[in-house]
């Protein structure tokens, strides 16, 4: 007994407090700012730097749906660019994943794409089934990491299940592999409607560096309503927490 | 007996001249194989094709741990259909790249015991095979039962497939099914053709061996372009790749804990994890530490202030984790779960070619740190810790002591780091990689070694990139270790492996 009393003193206290308003290290790589005087001449340079083709060559605004968050335009550009610690960056459209050059504020979600129907019925529990289809279990370590002792997502009745059944929605890690694909769409018609579908991680939004490959096949996203979208490489786990607080309207 | 005719490299060396590299007729190569691998301080790094417009060329690599050494050697065919001798029966740890081969090409080796598909790749010779349709083993029996779990499994974890035969609760045999994570990356290390996005490419192999498998690609880069690089840089990569290996063996411990229900190990070992990548992430702005390592130099190089937080974090750290391990290994709760269960024997690691972790837990010495050493495991020597049971518990205890292993090889090399002359040098995109050259790069990852292999064309453009993840061995492993066992002590057998399916799949 005495070893685990020093053990949970040694432990002290992990439990993150606020979800909504925790500090992360300033170095981390979140929502970027681009400055309204970046000219046309650096738009063309740092667009045509990026791996993942994210940054618009025209209106230099940058796609955190494609977004690898590898900085490198930032380096490139560091007094037009820069990518600030907000980890405020999940979005309901594609388009509200969009930072154009002059946007300082932080992301919303687009009210008006809210289905009413989800926030009626899952704001007092949602309980989701992940599935990986060619992720790199980068993704699916920070989604499992917001249940764990730090984060504990589950102070809001929001967690993951291990059955389809049991399910509200579904959670989408990686490009989807061709090889996935089948066993995706299985998992996601299992699951009783009403049901959302949030791809987590720049690949499941866009692909990301696999965009273009043969063996992925994107039809699920095509077929499918996607309730959230939650950019990154991979996902900081309050970036998730937030976009579906965000999703249910829970203010925290 | 047979005439040596190979190439000796060393890891991480300038690159070979290809047409320097011995091409062997095929009898000869398989007796060459063959009596090289006898010897137990050697065992294959790879053995993959490489097909060109004139031939199909295969390239042979194995480490020869006692010199430091890496021997190449060839063959080729100028007819695909022409079937070949398989070598497995002689020599076990070729069945699964005989096996890649096949499946890539379409080249049968006869008395290959199963010479099945292995990720049903993209490009693979025969598209009539699908994941729907591959042909597990069964045995007729009233008595037996199958038992198929996956792709999707319970957890919040990658897909894979694994079909059982069962006696009753008893595990006669394990067929594991993979290819469900293909995303054809070595196709796109070709495709995709600036340098960034081959950066960016080599950290998603497999997300939670980001740094080994970035570092890796750097060091082939490296060397293809003839590259130098400080000793700073050397050192941050080391530790880098030490902070990766503690934060999984401490987040491994954790998962353990929680196969067999034991919260509080747990619990305690998850927020150990969470202070090492959080260090991380101080360091580069990324908890699994993507965009920190970069040929030639790094965004992020070292600087005193995370230096002192590392060596902070490291210091509580070791005492709680010390606290904590003392407890879970003395349970009669949890050792009577981990203790003689899920056994692979020495002999079954050596016959299989088993590497990493999991191979010095059955008392197989394979770590490349110490026997191709690369970056500053060069100048610092470590001494790896090997256990002798094989079993789970091994495998957990064997990840404790590379744990304190891995916090002191830290400390000492950030005092070194201290020392040296900081350049702080960026990285560099712009190179120039040498014409017609095969170059091999190895890193010890925290699951074992990573193998990174290229060649480039007259021009110096990469034309074929082959990557192989330690998983590619190991996964073997984990069906031998579930024999005999009872079929609920397949997940702790299998969280104390820890293979990667998407860097298997690649």
């Amino acid at each position: 007994m005495f070893k685990e009393v020093k053990i949970l003193a040694s432990h002290g206290r992990q439990y993150i407090d606020n979800l909504r308003t925790q500090k992360v290290s300033e170095i981390f790589r979140g929502r970027p700012v681009i400055s309204k005087n970046i000219s046309a001449e650096e738009i063309k340079e740092v667009s045509g730097l990026c791996p993942v083709y994210a940054i618009d060559s025209i209106s230099g605004s940058i796609d955190l749906g494609k977004c690898v968050f590898c900085k490198e335009c930032s380096f490139f550009l560091p007094e037009k660019i820069r990518f600030t610690n907000d980890y405020h960056v999940a979005g309901n459209s594609r388009e509200s994943l969009i930072v154009k050059p002059g946007m300082e504020g932080p992301m919303r979600l687009d009210e008006s794409k809210v289905r009413i129907e989800i926030r009626r019925i899952f704001k007092g529990a949602l309980k989701l089934r992940e599935v990986s289809a060619g992720g790199d279990n980068s993704s699916e370590m920070e989604l499992s990491a917001t249940g764990n002792v730090n984060f504990d997502f589950g102070r809001y009745g929001i967690e993951f299940v291990a059955s389809p059944r049991h399910a509200d929605g579904i959670v989408i890690t990686g490009p989807i592999s061709e090889n996935m694909a089948e066993a995706l769409d299985i998992t996601y018609k299992a699951i009783p409607s009403p049901k959302i579908i949030i791809l987590a991680g720049t690949d499941a939004i866009s692909g990301g560096i696999f965009e273009g490959s043969p063996a992925i096949d994107r039809k699920f996203i095509e077929k499918y309503h996607i309730d959230l979208y939650v950019p990154g490489n991979p996902i900081h786990p309050l970036t998730f927490i937030n976009g579906v607080l965000d999703l249910l309207d829970i203010k925290g | 007996m047979y005439q040596r005719t190979y190439i000796e490299i060393e890891n991480n060396s300038s690159p070979t001249e290809i047409r320097e590299i011995p091409v062997l007729e095929y009898d000869q190569f398989c007796d060459q194989a063959v009596a090289l691998l006898k010897d137990e301080g050697k065992h294959c790094l790879a053995y993959y094709s490489i097909k060109s417009p004139e031939n199909l060329k295969f390239y042979c690599c194995i480490a020869d741990d006692n010199n430091n050494s890496i021997l190449v050697f060839s063959h080729q065919l100028k007819d695909e259909k022409r079937p070949l001798k398989s070598l497995t029966p002689e020599c076990a740890q070729f069945h699964i790249f005989e096996r890649e081969i096949f499946e890539n090409t379409g080249v049968s080796f006869e008395g290959h015991p199963w010479l099945k598909p292995v990720r049903f790749s993209n490009g693979r010779a025969d598209r009539s095979k699908t994941m729907d349709n591959y042909p597990f083993y069964n045995i007729e029996s009233e008595e037996l039962h199958e038992v198929g779990v996956g792709p999707v499994h319970a957890g919040v974890i990658e897909p894979g497939h694994f079909r059982f035969i069962c006696n009753g609760e008893k595990v006669l045999h394990l067929e594991i099914q993979l290819g469900y994570q293909h995303r054809g990356i070595e196709e796109l290390f070709i495709s995709k053709n600036t340098s960034l996005q081959r950066c960016i490419l080599s950290e998603s192999i497999a997300g939670d061996t980001s740094i080994g498998h970035a570092l890796a690609h750097s060091q082939l880069i490296e060397s293809l372009s003839g590259m130098d690089i400080s000793e700073q840089l050397k050192i941050e990569r080391c530790i880098a790749l030490e902070l990766e290996r503690l934060a999984v063996s401490i987040g491994d411990t954790a998962a353990l804990c929680g196969d067999v229900a034991y919260q509080l190990g747990q619990v305690a070992c998850e927020a150990l994890r969470t202070t090492i990548i959080n260090t991380t992430q101080l360091w580069c702005g990324n908890r699994f530490g993507k965009g920190l390592v970069r040929p030639g130099g790094s965004n992020y190089s070292l600087d005193d202030r995370v230096a002192d937080e590392i060596i902070t974090v490291l210091a509580s750290t070791v005492q709680r984790f010390n606290e904590v391990t003392d407890l879970i290994y003395s349970l009669q709760s949890v050792l009577s779960r981990f203790d003689d269960i899920g056994i692979l024997t020495r002999q079954q690691g050596l016959l299989i070619g088993a590497v990493g972790q999991a191979a010095r837990a059955s008392g197989i010495l394979r770590d490349i740190r110490k026997t191709h050493p690369f970056q500053y495991y060069k100048k610092y020597s470590i001494n790896p810790v090997t256990l002798e049971n094989g079993d789970v518990l091994a495998r957990g205890l064997q990840r404790s002591l590379e744990v304190g292993e891995s916090i002191k090889i830290i400390d000492r090399l950030i005092e070194i780091w201290r020392e040296k002359t900081k350049d702080n040098r960026k990285p560099v995109y712009d190179y120039i990689l040498k014409p017609g050259r095969f170059a091999v790069s190895i890193v010890e990852g925290w699951r074992g070694e990573i193998c990174h292999f290229a060649t480039t064309d007259g021009n110096g453009n990469i034309s074929h990139y082959k990557i192989k993840d330690p998983s590619m061995h190991n996964w073997m492993a984990l069906a031998l270790a579930v024999r005999n066992q009872e079929i609920s002590d397949f997940p702790i057998c299998n969280k104390s492996f820890n293979l990667s399916y998407c860097g298997h799949d690649l």
